[in-house]
């Protein structure tokens, strides 16, 4: 399946796939709007770790073998028809399981509300993720590498 | 002691746009924006921004804006405020004032007081989008005749030359002076486009040989980097005698810049300054020039054409009939307004002339002595679009050198800063978090659109003059008339006044 890489040679660490993810996610998908006025604000599915000049946007990786499917306790953590790792928020109970048991650091919780936990969707409802065709310096690629 | 120079720019935030979300913070090189924690906001300290526009680009909101600061000085058409502000800094620092990139004052830009020709009835234009168009140039000596066998074979035997697909090549920057990934950038934007670009007096990093066949190996008076593998790496070989931002004066990349890579490719010690002297100090006539241009010719063989740059000068005519002379295949002559990694200010702004007055006065000069094609000419020096490239073949050039508009292609945006290191575009810098700013696949990309561009608009101007070959504008000062020029400026560049 398609993917998002890191080339962590070209990532400047802006933080604009952090921004542009959180307003791939807001309601209003306006940026303006979704930092200053809507409550609660998204967060971002990706994250910028950073050692400069080292650094890069890691999110999820959609695992073929997903422990996080596996060690969620309610079905929460499940693999949709587009093969992408999502967690169905409704199902969420916040226990934070898949937290600990994901080995990359991909699953945030959303300390909005301390309930259910927060990751990468690889936006569904975009031809390419959000932080990919924001990235100013092409630092992330979204491609299939098997 | 206070410092009385007043802050150069304002940094304007819209807090009705600003998410404070410190993609400006990160971007800043030179510490301008700020978190407060105090209120969570973000701010900035004016005083330390040189406009080099990395913030503005980047904030996802458009929230920012950098004006002038508007602070003026009683109105004095005399000590202007750049006056005053120079005897200030140097008040307080006692020391040459440095700067970088060409010469922006206000003398007269001869390209934009010349107009080109059209065919109207007479003559018909040509559609380039119909008709072939030749831009191929072919940069070296041309022999005297030809001669050919009994059965028509040629038998003159003919100097190597440069080829190019556009009559535009990527001027000399050091790689010290730019970053390893500008330097990658020229390099494959040349090898894609099929032209060249040259290397400045920096050496080769070992990561660039692989571009060699579309590489010029610049020798300047310090010889870094040069070695017989350097030599031979390349299509050319270019001495470098001046440069149009500092002519006289000689170069010098502080020692903060020659990290471990600059240090291994210009084969000197880490950290230590690198010094160019003013002059080479085993040239000091036109019969030293000629024994350097025949060593690097029997250094590689006499397999590549050698190519003399010099900044234009007052006497620029007769010393490019020397260099000619001497066995140079390509003379390139860099005007006044050419741009640099770091010069004295003074220098940069008061030295050499224009490159329009040098093209033609050397291209006049060399068919008066009927050595014109002994020699290739190459104009540099401030080149900022193709209607410039044309004016500079038709004056009297075969092909032109642009760095400065290939800079701007990649994202520099002319604060004139390069002489600090700090170049937020990933430039003019050697700090690794400032160099990754530069990813060589867009540099590349959009070094090879700019051309490209500049090609499409080089045929469209030929095929309007009736000229289906750049070969056939070469010099053709008929295609030029001159506007609000003085007869002795019209003589100089050759050219007629408009309605002539
Ligand atoms: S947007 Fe791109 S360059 Fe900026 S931090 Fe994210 S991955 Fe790095
Ligand atoms: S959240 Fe972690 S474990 Fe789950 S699929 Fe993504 S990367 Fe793999
Ligand atoms: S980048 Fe723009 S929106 Fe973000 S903090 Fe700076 S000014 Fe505000
Ligand atoms: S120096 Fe450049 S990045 Fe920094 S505030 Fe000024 S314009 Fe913005």
């Amino acid at each position: 399946m398609k993917r998002v890489y890191a080339l962590e040679e070209y990532c400047v660490g802006c933080r604009l796939c952090e921004i542009n993810c959180i307003v791939a996610h807001s309601q209003s998908k306006d940026i303006i709007w979704a930092f200053k006025v809507e409550e609660p604000r998204p967060l971002p599915g990706i994250l910028v770790e950073e050692a400069r000049p080292i650094s890069f946007g890691l999110q999820c990786r959609h695992c073929d073998d997903a422990v996080c499917i596996k060690s969620c306790i309610t079905g929460a953590m499940h693999r949709d028809e587009r093969d992408t790792v999502v967690c169905d928020t409704d199902k969420c109970v916040g226990c934070w399981t898949c937290i600990m048991a994901c080995p990359y650091g991909a699953i945030k919780a959303n300390e909005n509300d301390g309930k259910v936990v927060s990751k990468c969707d690889l936006c569904p409802d975009l031809s390419q993720p959000a932080c990919v065709s924001h990235c100013p310096n092409e630092a992330l690629i979204y491609v299939d590498r098997g | 002691m206070i410092s009385y120079v007043l802050p150069e720019f304002l940094v304007m935030r819209d807090e009705n746009r600003c998410i404070q979300c410190q993609v400006c913070v990160r971007q800043c090189a030179n510490d301008v924006h700020y978190l407060d924690e105090k209120d969570g906001k973000v701010k900035a300290d004016d005083a330390k921004c040189v406009n080099c526009q990395r913030c503005v680009t980047f904030c996802p909101t458009h929230a920012l804006t950098i004006i002038p600061n508007p602070q003026e000085f009683k109105a004095n058409a005399n000590w202007t405020k750049k006056a005053i502000t120079e005897v200030q800094k140097q008040a307080e620092s006692g020391a040459v004032i440095l700067t970088s990139m060409g010469n922006p004052q206000e003398y007269p830009i001869y390209w934009d007081k010349i107009v080109l020709n059209a065919s109207q009835v007479t003559n018909p234009s040509i559609d380039p989008l119909r008709e072939p168009m030749e831009l191929k140039t072919y940069l070296g000596r041309k022999p005297d005749k030809l001669e050919f066998d009994e059965k028509g074979r040629l038998i003159t035997k003919l100097t190597p030359q440069l080829v190019l697909n556009v009559p535009i090549m990527f001027s000399a920057m050091s790689f010290g002076s730019i970053s390893l990934n500008a330097c990658e950038s020229l390099a494959r934007a040349a090898t894609e486009l099929g032209i060249y670009y040259n290397t400045g007096e920096g050496g080769l990093h070992s990561s660039l040989y692989r571009y060699g066949k579309n590489t010029i190996a610049q020798v300047a008076s310090g010889r870094f980097g040069v070695h017989a593998n350097y030599l031979n790496a390349g299509a050319a070989l270019e001495i470098k005698i001046g440069q149009g931002a500092k002519p006289g004066i000689g170069g010098h990349l502080p020692g903060e810049k020659v990290g471990a890579e600059v240090s291994a490719t210009r084969m000197i010690p880490e950290g230590s300054d690198a010094i160019s002297p003013a002059p080479h100090h085993d040239i000091y006539s036109i019969e030293d020039l000629r024994q350097l241009i025949y060593a690097l010719k029997e250094a590689t063989n006499y397999t590549k054409p050698v190519s003399v740059k010099i900044a234009a000068v007052h006497n620029v005519a007769a010393i490019a009939s020397g260099i000619a002379r001497a066995g140079a295949d390509i003379i390139a002559i860099d005007g006044f307004r050419g741009g640099t990694g770091a010069a004295p200010l003074r220098i940069r702004d008061n030295v050499g002339i224009p490159i329009e007055m040098a093209i033609a006065a050397v291209d006049t000069r060399l068919k008066e002595e009927g050595i014109r094609h002994q020699v290739s000419v190459v104009a540099a020096g401030s080149i900022r679009n193709s209607a410039d490239i044309i004016k500079a073949i038709a004056l009297g050039a075969d092909a032109v050198y642009i760095a400065t508009s290939a800079l701007i292609a990649i994202g520099c945006h002319m604060c004139q800063k390069c002489n600090t290191g700090k170049c937020n575009w990933g430039i003019a810098t050697q700090d690794p978090q400032l160099v990754k700013r530069l990813n060589p696949n867009i540099g590349a990309r959009r070094l090879v659109n700019l051309v490209t561009a500049w090609e499409h608009e080089i045929k469209e101007m030929l095929g309007g003059m009736g000229i289906n070959s750049i070969e056939s504008l070469r010099g053709n000062r008929e295609m030029l008339r001159g506007v609000g020029l003085t007869q002795k400026e019209l003589d100089i560049l050759g050219i007629k006044a408009a309605g002539e």
